[in-house]
């Protein structure tokens, strides 16, 4: 079962000078798993998340993400992980053809496999009509969508999402949601954060954090379970009304 | 009142609080001024000189000892033949040979016609020009030395007094360039940045919604820049006089006017700019583009304009550099009044008026 | 929809506003004829995604833009003839973070209230609440506030003037819940000081939280009405389904020709059938037929974002 965990963190800590944006998370992921990681403004999630990343070095502390070792491996884990955040992620004045072909091409793919796989992603996001129009010309859902699809255009062992689905509208946002749910199913790990309280509950295991600790970590149902509550949502605000610090 | 007074304080705080860009400003003349005054200069001095002597009589050594105590050749290097000219000159240190034939003094004495040859690094134009005529006065000298004892009937002798500037210090024509350029770059460049940013920020948006009015915002966007440019202005003159011996030779007050009328102008080109553009970089770039290239290149300063093809010398009429460059040059290094340069002031000013004018009406007040 | 007569009840009347911008080369609608009004007093919500025009619609009341066809007034003035009065009555709350990175707290604060002609102290009893908990970093400069007290921040600058109509857009964007809510009960504090508060929103579950609220896509309102009513105008039975594999049973019912429609909602999926007759027995014992275990359907009522779903696919059609 160790073998089937591809991220493995204990006690990572990230320290700013006197302020500990992360204390000691230990925590592990599931090859497959869609891991829900949620937390107030401030909490220390975009910290945590560019730990594992490899773009930041944390303080202290054990991490290996996809086998390698966070501290020594750094450069091995950006080869395997896929990132993508609300804010950037493609390149609105290149087309949806070009964007494709570029992300394959940073990750190493043959010509052949990038020309594979813009074929497939074009048609899997129904864009054909679309494949060499500008990226700024999009609805903000099928930018997203597509941006996704970039993330593990190289097929990662882990991808990142930081607030994938922030805006967009709700059919398009569970549209996306599907997408991860197939990369799941094809063994991707998917590490996601989000501000919607219903996608918690799609998430195989959610992590709560406060003050940059981890106060929960379990299945949405069992979440609900301990905390007594109906939804995430409520979970969420009762764990996370106990800050103290200001964000 | 009140809240135009509250956006010229935001505004000090904006400049104050980004202490690199401040920086920047305020230091800008001063390396401007010393780079220009100490680096840059047309002036040669000590440059290196190659001798092939093939006569080698008491009248060449005489000719090669004037050269050698000039204070403008360094003649250390002695050729023996023609082959070593080209290794000479591809080594790069030498920027001038001077050559003299056999029977130098034979032909002076006796044919009373001699020849000289003088080479030159031709790859720096400007500099080879400079050395041959330095040379060849000092030749023309040595020339009239010999003359003067033969005691010829008939002589001109020629004595060239350069006004204003008896030393033909580089300094005289680059302070007021200098002055042009910074006054334009802080001025226009700065404003329009800083109007622009709102717009980046989103904070125009408010402003927009607020009941201040667009010609406020633009006065109160540009007074601290003009208080800045009067700093700089104050700096370049302390500069030149105490530093570099420029004299300011007319009026210190009509200096001080036309600079603050020159950085009105440059803001109500700031203004317009940034009326016109969305993003920061934009305005940069046309600023560095349409401020920047015409101030240095058409102003005068660099390149004489009766040299320019004509449509150039028409185009420079539109750069307000090149008159403000005129004007600080008539006051400051030939030391007239405002009688001489009326015209060029009241072409400014007519700019001035034009240009904010313009840019108050293409203000919007909306968003498109 | 505009009566002549409903205007000294109305703060905010807008009649069949359009505008397009061109987008390259091509021309998008950014609003399509919108029609609604506001009452005085009234919390008003805006919900849509991302470019459903929410942002072009309130520049327009704002005054910023101007539309290219339809009228609209702010407590009676005109919001083209009359910019001038309605630009001293606007609180205005634009999308992005407007404030001075540079400037303190209260540097910012001061300045919004000079430029408005008037001062701290003399607004200081509507901001107090809010005001009072981001004090404690009056002097921080606001780039380096979080999230959630630049949103607090905006919100005092945007009142400090004591403005008759306040509109917000998207407030709570890219805000954790704990400050969301929190945010909501300071426009409901707001509101019962009469303030009429117009606030657009890409969230569903926020709808509830307003008086009234518009549904907006592409441009276009798709319903207006108090939450729960719009709820009502959800017309067939909707299902909750959950089984032991969830995305498997997406899949199911993607490929099942009776089911209408089907969407993952928190841990259940909800479901449409087409045929009213098609009830939870029939669910299940298909479920079943399939070999699905854990399986669990129940009838429940529709929330905002399911009618704005199903009103989503209606305006497709």
């Amino acid at each position: 079962m160790i073998n089937q965990n591809v991220i493995i963190a204990e006690g990572l800590t990230k320290i700013f000078g006197n302020f500990v944006a992360v204390d000691h998370i230990s925590f592990e992921v599931a090859k497959g798993e869609i891991f829900g990681f949620l937390g107030a403004n401030g909490a220390g999630k975009t910290t945590a998340m560019r730990m594992l990343c490899g773009l930041s070095t944390p303080s202290s502390g054990k991490a290996t993400v996809a086998g390698f070792d966070l501290f020594k491996d750094t450069e091995q884990i950006k080869k395997s992980i896929g990132y993508m955040s609300q804010k950037f992620s493609l390149y609105e004045d290149l087309t949806i053809r070009e964007n494709i072909q570029f992300y394959g091409g940073i990750y190493g793919l043959s010509k052949k496999q990038i020309q594979e796989k813009t074929t497939y992603l074009v048609e899997q996001l129904h864009l054909q009509n679309y494949q060499n129009s500008l990226v700024k010309s999009l609805p903000l859902g099928w930018k997203q969508k597509l941006a996704f699809s970039v993330a593990i255009v190289h097929d990662p062992a882990i991808v990142f999402l930081d607030e994938p689905t922030g805006g967009v509208d709700p059919v398009t946002r569970r549209e996306f949601w599907e997408l991860i749910y197939d990369a799941s199913e094809r063994g991707i790990t998917v590490f996601v954060t989000t501000h919607y309280m219903d996608e918690a509950e799609y998430c195989n295991r959610v992590s709560i954090m406060v003050d940059g600790r981890i106060e929960a970590l379990d299945t949405p149902k069992n979440l609900k379970k301990t905390f007594n509550s109906l939804c995430m949502d409520e979970v969420f605000l009762k764990l996370a009304r106990k800050a103290v610090r200001g964000e | 009142m009140k809240q135009f007074f509250a956006f010229v304080k935001k505004e000090f705080f904006h400049i104050w609080r980004d202490k690199r860009t401040l920086f920047i400003l305020l230091g800008m003349p001063i390396t401007q001024i010393i780079i220009f005054g100490f680096a840059l200069t047309n002036e040669v001095k000590n440059s290196k000189m190659a001798i092939l002597d093939f006569s080698k009589d008491a009248a060449s050594s005489q000719l090669v000892q004037k050269m050698s105590v000039s204070k403008y050749f360094d003649a250390t290097t002695v050729l023996t033949n023609y082959q070593e000219v080209l290794p000479v000159f591809k080594k790069g240190k030498i920027k001038m040979i001077l050559v003299i034939p056999q029977h130098f003094a034979n032909d002076l004495q006796h044919g009373n016609q001699a020849h000289i040859q003088l080479i030159c690094d031709g790859s720096d134009p400007n500099v080879a020009n400079t050395l041959s005529t330095y040379a060849s006065a000092i030749i023309k000298d040595f020339q009239t030395a010999i003359v003067k004892e033969q005691k010829l009937p008939y002589r001109i002798e020629t004595d060239i007094r350069m006004m204003y500037n008896p030393e033909l210090k580089g300094a005289y024509s680059f302070v007021p360039g200098v002055m042009a350029l910074i006054l334009m770059l802080t001025s226009a460049m700065m404003t329009s940045i800083a109007i622009v940013k709102e717009k980046e920020m989103g904070t125009m948006e408010i402003i927009l919604v607020s009941p201040l009015r667009p010609f406020g915002v633009v006065i109160a966007k540009a007074i601290p820049y003009m208080i800045l440019s009067m700093v700089n202005v104050v700096t370049i003159l302390l500069l030149s006089v105490y530093v570099l011996d420029v004299p300011i030779r007319g009026s210190l007050l009509l200096l001080l006017s036309e600079g603050l009328l020159f950085t009105i102008t440059s803001l109500a080109l700031g203004l317009l700019i940034s009326s016109i553009t969305d993003s920061q970089q934009v305005a940069m770039l046309i600023s560095l583009m349409g401020l920047f290239l015409p101030t240095t290149v058409l102003s005068g300063y660099m390149f004489p304009i009766e040299n320019m093809p004509l449509p150039l010398q028409v185009m420079s009429n539109l750069v307000p550099a090149k008159w403000f460059y005129s004007i600080v040059k008539t006051i400051m290094i030939k030391g007239l009044g405002l009688s001489y340069v009326w015209k060029e002031t009241l072409i400014l000013i007519g700019m001035t008026v034009f240009l904010f004018g313009l840019s108050i009406k293409k203000f919007k007040t909306r968003l498109s | 929809m505009v009566k002549s007569n409903s205007n000294n009840m109305s703060a905010v009347i807008v009649n069949n506003i359009s505008k397009k911008y061109k987008v390259e080369k091509s021309q998008v609608t950014a609003l399509n004829t919108v029609s609604f009004e506001v009452l005085k007093g009234e919390l008003f919500g805006i919900v849509g995604p991302d470019g459903s025009g929410k942002t072009s619609l309130f520049r327009v009341l704002t005054t910023l833009l101007l539309a290219d066809s339809g009228n609209a007034s702010i407590e009676g003035f005109d919001i083209v003839k009359d910019y001038k009065i309605i630009r001293k009555k606007l609180g205005y709350m634009p999308g992005r973070f407007s404030l001075y990175h540079d400037l303190t707290v209260e540097e910012n604060l001061s300045f919004f209230a000079t430029i408005f002609n008037t001062s701290i102290a003399e607004n200081y009893d509507l901001i107090k609440d809010i005001y009072q908990q981001i004090e404690p970093f009056k002097n921080r400069r606001a780039g380096k506030l979080s999230g959630g007290m630049k949103q607090k921040l905006a919100l005092c600058c945007a009142l400090i003037h004591k403005p008759s109509v306040l509109i917000l857009d998207e407030p709570t964007t890219g805000v954790d819940a704990v400050s969301r809510k929190e945010f909501w009960e300071m426009l409901q504090r707001l509101k019962a000081q009469g303030i009429t508060i117009l606030v657009s929103t890409p969230y569903m579950d926020e709808a509830s939280m307003c008086d009234r609220v518009a549904l907006m896509q592409n441009g276009q309102i798709l319903a207006i009405d108090k939450p729960d009513q719009i709820n009502l105008q959800f017309s067939k039975p909707l299902w909750a389904v959950k089984a032991a594999s969830m995305y498997n049973l997406l899949k199911t019912f993607k490929k099942w020709e009776a089911v209408e429609s089907c969407y993952s909602f928190g841990e259940y999926y909800h479901v449409v059938m087409k045929s009213d007759l098609n009830g939870s027995d029939v669910i299940k014992s298909y479920l079943l037929q399939q070999q699905f275990l854990d399986i669990e359907v129940h009838q429940i009522t529709a929330n905002i974002e399911d009618s704005f779903m199903a009103l989503m696919n209606k305006s497709h059609d």
